[in-house]
């Protein structure tokens, strides 16, 4: 928000609520971060420690919803201020499923180290997939905390990378575990997991989608990608 | 998303019109639509020109003088600046009500019956029927059926102000123009003449001056946004209050304006 409210209190609110948000996207990927080690290095702990810190992210969930309810409450927001509640509302919701689709990783992860012999499994490009969907998460929360709708945009197509990632994924477990059926209980959880990092992409993207609502109005959800460009300029 | 007055009928179009106090030029070259049976807000900081603008509706500025208008205010095609213009005629068809409720000292039948009389010779029992379909109309009837010969000062302050609407309502104008009506009531009262605005413009056009930006968004179908004289944005309520074009205007209605 760049101007100053003529109630300066409506201004620290609005950005306490920012600043929460940016701290609860950190958490987010900082569990992303931890659930990529944890699958790279098959580590019990640390997806131990991802399923512990889920809690966290759904409390700043609560947390934030309660001061955008107070606010609108007791400021009645217009315009670009309504926009930024509203968007912010989603993004969090947005933030706490890729929280809980992170959890179901490391949840994967564990299963898969609990099954044994995971090595002969095609991990490295559920990886790539994992740090495509961790740089996209990065790069939103950055264009969320400068408002960059350029950014926003660049995301949205980056996500559509990651789905193509997922589909090669899904295409080689399957010829896995055709050739050998003892391979078709680790591979669904690695089909799993592939699901869960591509869903994280998808929600990134849908946050993208809420810093171009705030910044020019316009809702481009469900809105073809070659149309969204012609929509925000 | 935003319907556009061109699609509807207008009640008044005013088209270039300049204000002027003297010498101030209080509204600089004005050109918008009124439409019809829609209920219109003019929002700004004080002084903007937003009470001139009303005023001018009606052409009560006529009552001072120094005070004169350029331009043309057209009331269903006819130009009321015109020199012409029967200005009784005009009050009947396009009434007031102000801030502050201004009741007759005089009973509650009587303050309606008194405008009625100016226009119309109605019989006695006409004349009832006119006052109770005011006091109905007005969301007044229920309150006051029992004490109509009561002095009209001796109701509340929401009371007097839906009194002052009947009044207005009793002569069977088309417009309305409500200059901050409800700056002077308390919550309970502010909402129900709120509710009455939205049953109003079934059969009414609406203008309506107020400080209230909730209130302009809560009950109106376009908004007015004023400053220093000038007509800033005008579109639809929900353009205006949720993606409006001008920067000044989304920095008034955001709080931002200083």
């Amino acid at each position: 928000m760049s101007e100053k409210h003529i109630s300066s209190q409506f201004d620290t609110e609005l950005n306490s609520i920012s600043t929460n948000v940016l701290e609860m996207g950190g958490l987010v990927e900082a569990q992303l971060h931890q659930a990529i080690y944890a699958l790279v290095h098959m580590d019990q702990a640390a997806a131990d420690q991802v399923m512990d810190n889920e809690k966290k992210i759904n409390q700043m969930e609560l947390r934030i919803d309660h001061e955008i309810i107070s606010t609108i409450g007791r400021r009645q927001p217009t315009a670009r201020d309504l926009r930024f509640l509203m968007a912010i509302s989603r993004t969090t919701q947005n933030l706490e499923r890729a929280g809980d689709e992170i959890e179901r990783m490391a949840r994967m992860v564990k299963s898969i180290i609990k099954g044994g012999s995971p090595r002969n499994l095609p991990t490295s490009e559920l990886r790539v997939a994992a740090d495509l969907a961790a740089a996209l998460l990065r790069k939103t929360l950055d264009s969320f905390a400068r408002l960059d709708t350029a950014m926003a945009v660049t995301i949205i197509k980056e996500d559509d990378e990651i789905d193509d990632e997922y589909n090669g994924f899904l295409r080689k477990l399957i010829t896995y575990m055709m050739e050998d059926p003892r391979t078709i209980s680790p591979s669904l959880d690695l089909l799993f997991l592939a699901k869960s990092i591509e869903r994280v992409g998808d929600h990134a993207k849908n946050i993208a989608e809420q810093i171009i609502f705030i910044v020019k109005g316009e809702d481009i959800r469900h809105t073809p990608l070659d149309k969204v460009e012609s929509v925000i300029k | 998303m935003a319907e556009t007055t061109t699609e509807l009928k207008n009640a008044l179009e005013v088209r270039n019109l300049n204000f002027y106090y003297g010498n101030f030029r209080g509204l600089k070259d004005v050109t918008m639509n009124i439409a019809e049976r829609k209920v219109t807000a003019f929002i700004g900081p004080s002084g903007c020109g937003k009470s001139t603008l009303l005023r001018t509706l009606n052409r009560m500025y006529s009552l001072y003088p120094g005070q004169r208008a350029e331009g043309e205010i057209n009331f269903y095609g006819k130009n009321i600046l015109d020199k012409s213009q029967d200005l009784n005629l005009l009050r009947a068809r396009i009434g007031m009500v102000f801030q502050k409720p201004t009741p007759f000292p005089m009973t509650i039948y009587d303050n309606i019956a008194f405008g009625v009389r100016l226009y119309d010779n109605l019989n006695k029992s006409d004349m009832d029927e006119r006052v109770e379909w005011a006091l109905t109309k007005s969301a007044l009837w229920d309150e006051v059926k029992d004490k109509l010969g009561q002095n009209g000062l001796s109701l509340s302050g929401g009371q007097q102000q839906r009194l002052c609407i009947a009044r207005s309502v009793a002569v069977k104008p088309s417009v309305l123009l409500l200059d901050e009506p409800t700056s002077a009531l308390d919550p309970i009262s502010t909402g129900k003449v709120e509710e009455l605005v939205h049953e109003l413009k079934k059969d009414y056009t609406i203008a309506i001056v107020t400080h209230n930006m909730q209130q302009a968004a809560r009950c109106s179908d376009f908004t007015a946004y004023m400053y220093l004289g000038e007509l800033v944005e005008f579109g639809s309520t929900e353009q205006i209050f949720f993606k409006p074009k001008r920067t000044e205007t989304e920095d008034y209605i955001t709080g931002r304006f200083g």
